[in-house]
C-alpha cells in the first residue's frame, strides 16, 4: 500500500507541474509580451514599464516561472491589474460561492439519481424503468444555462418563490444564502443527475447478475434484502469515481451558471477579467481549478484503490 | 460481393427496425437540412434589423416571432444550426485526426516510454474542461468560433486516444493480428489494415456522442460570449440575448433551447440505436 501511495503521490505531483508549466506558457508566454497585451496598443510607457517590473517580465523565462509557483505555493497569486488587491483576496471571496454551490448541486446530483438508478434497476424494462430511462435521456440534452432560465422565469418570476439572482453574502444568513444558490445547483445538477441514474442503474444492473447475488438470494433473502445488503455495495464503486469525475464537471459548470443568476463568483471574476484583459486573474482562477480537478481525480483513485485491493496492484 | 450486400440489407432492416435510432436519425437529419438550406433560403435575413417589429409573438410570416431587433428567429435559428454543426463537426474531427493514431500508436508499443507518455498528456488534457480551455484560449486569443473549436477540439483527442488505445490492446493479442505479423507486416500497417477497420465502429458511436457534447459546450462557450461574434448568429448568443428579455419574450428563450435540446437528443438516441446495432449481443442483454 506504501509504495502504491508513494507512486500515486509522485503522479500527482507530476500532473500539478505539467498542469503548471501549460498554464505559464499559454498565458505568459503566447501573447508575447503579457504587459503590454493588457495595456492594449496605446499604452502609456511609464504604466507600461511599472507592469513589466510588477510582473517581472524583464527576468528571464525559468526564473519568472520559478517565482510564479513559489508564489502560489505560498498562497500568492501576484496582484490584480484591475482590482489593485492581491488576487488571493479576490478569490477566497469568489470560493465562498462557487465551493458551497458545486457541492450543493453535487449532494442534490446524488439525491436525484440514486433513488432513480435502484428503481430502474431493481424493476428493469417496467414503465417506472423506461420513465428514468426517458428522463435521463432529456436530462443530458439539456443546456444547463437554459434550463436555469426556465427555472428562473418559472419559480422567481412567475411564482416569485426564490430571487432571479444575485447573492445576499453568508452574512446574511444561512437560509437566505442557502436558497439564493437553491436555483443554481438545480440547473447545475440535472444534467449530471441524468448521467449518474445511467451509470447507478447499469452498475447494479451487472451486479444483479453476478453469482454471488444468486447465492445471497439461495440462503433465502428476498429481491430487496438481498439487493440492499450485497448488490448495492457492490455497484457503488463505478459509480462513486462518475461522482469525483462531476465534481470537476460542476466546478466547471458553475462557471456558467453563475453568469445566468448573477453570482459574484469565481465564473463572475473570470468573464470580467477576461474583458479587462487581467491575466493575472485569469491565470490564477484557471491553475486553482485545474489544481482541484486533478486532486479530486487522485483522492478518488485512493478512494477506489481502498475499497478494492485489486487495483492497488494493477496500474489501469 | 453478394454476402456483403446481404449483410448490408440486413443491417439496414435491423436498423430500420430499431425505433430510437429512426427517430434520432430523423431528429438530427432535420437539423442538418435545416443548416444546408440556410445556405440558399432563409424566411428573413437572420441579421436585418426591424425595429418596428420587435419582439413579435409567433405568427404566420415570423414562425418563431422576432427577437429584441426585430430579426427573425426562425431564420437566425437556421443559420445558427450550421454554426453549431460545423464548430462541432470540425472539432469532433480534429479530436479523431488526432487522437486515434495516437491510441493506436501507444497500443502498438505499449508499456514503452512512448506509450505512458502519451497516456499521461492524455490525463493532462483530461484535467483542463474544456470550458477552462477555451477560457484560457479566448484569454489570449480573443472570443471567437475557431478558438471555440480549438478548445472543444483538444478536449476531444484524449477521449479518442483512450478509447482507441484501450480497444486496440485487445486486439493485439488475437490470432489474426499474429498471422498478420508472422506475414511480415509491420506495427503501422497491422494498426491501419487490421486494428483500424475493427474498431472503427466503436469509434462511430463515440464520434456521434461526442458530436452532441460538442453542440453543448459550443453553445454554453457562445452564451458566455466565447464563441462565434456578431452578426453571425448562433444558438447559444440567442439564449445569452434573451435573458434579460425572457419575461416580455419567453419565445426568445424557448426556441433556441428547443432547437438545441431536439439536436443533442438526437445525435445521443443516434449513438445508442448505433451501439445496439453493432453490438447485438449488448441489445439482448440490457
Amino acid at each position: 500500500m506504501t509504495a502504491y501511495l508513494l507512486r500515486r503521490f509522485l503522479s500527482l505531483s507530476l500532473s500539478l507541474v505539467a498542469a503548471s508549466l501549460v498554464i505559464f506558457l499559454v498565458m505568459e508566454v503566447v501573447p508575447g509580451d503579457p504587459a503590454s497585451f493588457m495595456l492594449g496598443i496605446n499604452a502609456d510607457p511609464g504604466a507600461l514599464a511599472a507592469l513589466r517590473l510588477q510582473m517581472g517580465l524583464d527576468e528571464p523565462l525559468p526564473l519568472r516561472y520559478i517565482t510564479w509557483v513559489a508564489g502560489l505555493l505560498q498562497g500568492d497569486f501576484g496582484v490584480s491589474y484591475t482590482y489593485r488587491v492581491p488576487v488571493s483576496e479576490l478569490i477566497s471571496e469568489r470560493v465562498m460561492i462557487s465551493l458551497p454551490l458545486t457541492l450543493y448541486a453535487l449532494a442534490l446530483s446524488t439525491l436525484i439519481a440514486f433513488p432513480a438508478g435502484i428503481i430502474a434497476a431493481a424493476r428493469r424494462n417496467s414503465a417506472a424503468d423506461l420513465s428514468v430511462m426517458g428522463a435521463t435521456q432529456l436530462g443530458v440534452a439539456i443546456p444547463n444555462f437554459w434550463f436555469a432560465m426556465i427555472l428562473v422565469l418559472i419559480f422567481a418570476i412567475n411564482l416569485r418563490w426564490f430571487s432571479a439572482g444575485g447573492f445576499p453574502g453568508w452574512d446574511a444568513g444561512f437560509g437566505p444564502a442557502l436558497k439564493a444558490l437553491t436555483l443554481p445547483a438545480i440547473a447545475l445538477a440535472l444534467p449530471q443527475a441524468s448521467i449518474l441514474a445511467r451509470v447507478m442503474r447499469s452498475s447494479l444492473i451487472d451486479t444483479l447478475d453476478e453469482d454471488f447475488m444468486r447465492t445471497a438470494r439461495a440462503k433465502g433473502l428476498s429481491r430487496s434484502q438481498a439487493l440492499w445488503r450485497h448488490a448495492l455495495r457492490n455497484a457503488l464503486i463505478p459509480v462513486l469515481t462518475i461522482i469525483g469525475l462531476q465534481f470537476s464537471f460542476l466546478l466547471a459548470g458553475g462557471i456558467i451558471i453563475e453568469n445566468v443568476f448573477y453570482l459574484p463568483g469565481l465564473g463572475r471574476l473570470v468573464f470580467q477579467a477576461i474583458t479587462q484583459r487581467d491575466l493575472i486573474v485569469v491565470r490564477s482562477v484557471v491553475i486553482l481549478l485545474v489544481f482541484a480537478v486533478i486532486v479530486v481525480t487522485f483522492l478518488v483513485d485512493l478512494a477506489y484503490a481502498a475499497a478494492d485491493p485489486r487495483l492497488r496492484r494493477q496500474r489501469r | 460481393m453478394s454476402i456483403a450486400t446481404r449483410a448490408e440489407r440486413s443491417f439496414l432492416r435491423m436498423a430500420l427496425g430499431h425505433p430510437a435510432f429512426v427517430i434520432g436519425c430523423a431528429l438530427s437529419s432535420f437539423f442538418i437540412a435545416l443548416a444546408l438550406i440556410s445556405f440558399v433560403w432563409t424566411p428573413f435575413d437572420p441579421t436585418k434589423l426591424s425595429i418596428p417589429t420587435k419582439l413579435q409573438t409567433p405568427s404566420l410570416s415570423h414562425w418563431f416571432g422576432t427577437d429584441h431587433f426585430g430579426r427573425d428567429m426562425f431564420s437566425m435559428i437556421m443559420v445558427g444550426a450550421r454554426v453549431s454543426i460545423a464548430v462541432a463537426f470540425v472539432a469532433v474531427g480534429i479530436g479523431m485526426l488526432l487522437g486515434v493514431p495516437l491510441g493506436l500508436y501507444a497500443a502498438a508499443r505499449r508499456g514503452s516510454f512512448i506509450d505512458e507518455l502519451i497516456m499521461r498528456g492524455n490525463d493532462l488534457v483530461f484535467a483542463f474542461p474544456s470550458l477552462l480551455l477555451a477560457i484560457m484560449i479566448t484569454a489570449v486569443f480573443g472570443p471567437g468560433a475557431i478558438n471555440a473549436i480549438i478548445a472543444i477540439g483538444i478536449f476531444n483527442i484524449p477521449v479518442f486516444a483512450r478509447l482507441s488505445r484501450g480497444a486496440a490492446l485487445s486486439l493485439w493479442t488475437r490470432d489474426f493480428i499474429l498471422a498478420a505479423r508472422v506475414a511480415g507486416k509491420g506495427a503501422v500497417r497491422i494498426s491501419a489494415e487490421h486494428i483500424l477497420p475493427n474498431i472503427a465502429n466503436l469509434l462511430i458511436v463515440q464520434g456521434t456522442i461526442q458530436f452532441s457534447l460538442a453542440i453543448l459546450a459550443e453553445a454554453a462557450l457562445a452564451y458566455v460570449g466565447l464563441g462565434a461574434q456578431p452578426p453571425l448568429p448562433s444558438w447559444g448568443r440567442m439564449l445569452a440575448d434573451a435573458q434579460t428579455l425572457i419575461s416580455l419574450a419567453p419565445q426568445m428563450a424557448l426556441f433556441p433551447g428547443f432547437a438545441i435540446i431536439i439536436t443533442v437528443l438526437g445525435l445521443n438516441l443516434m449513438g445508442d440505436g448505433l451501439r445496439d446495432l453493432f453490438d447485438p449481443k449488448l441489445r439482448r442483454e440490457r
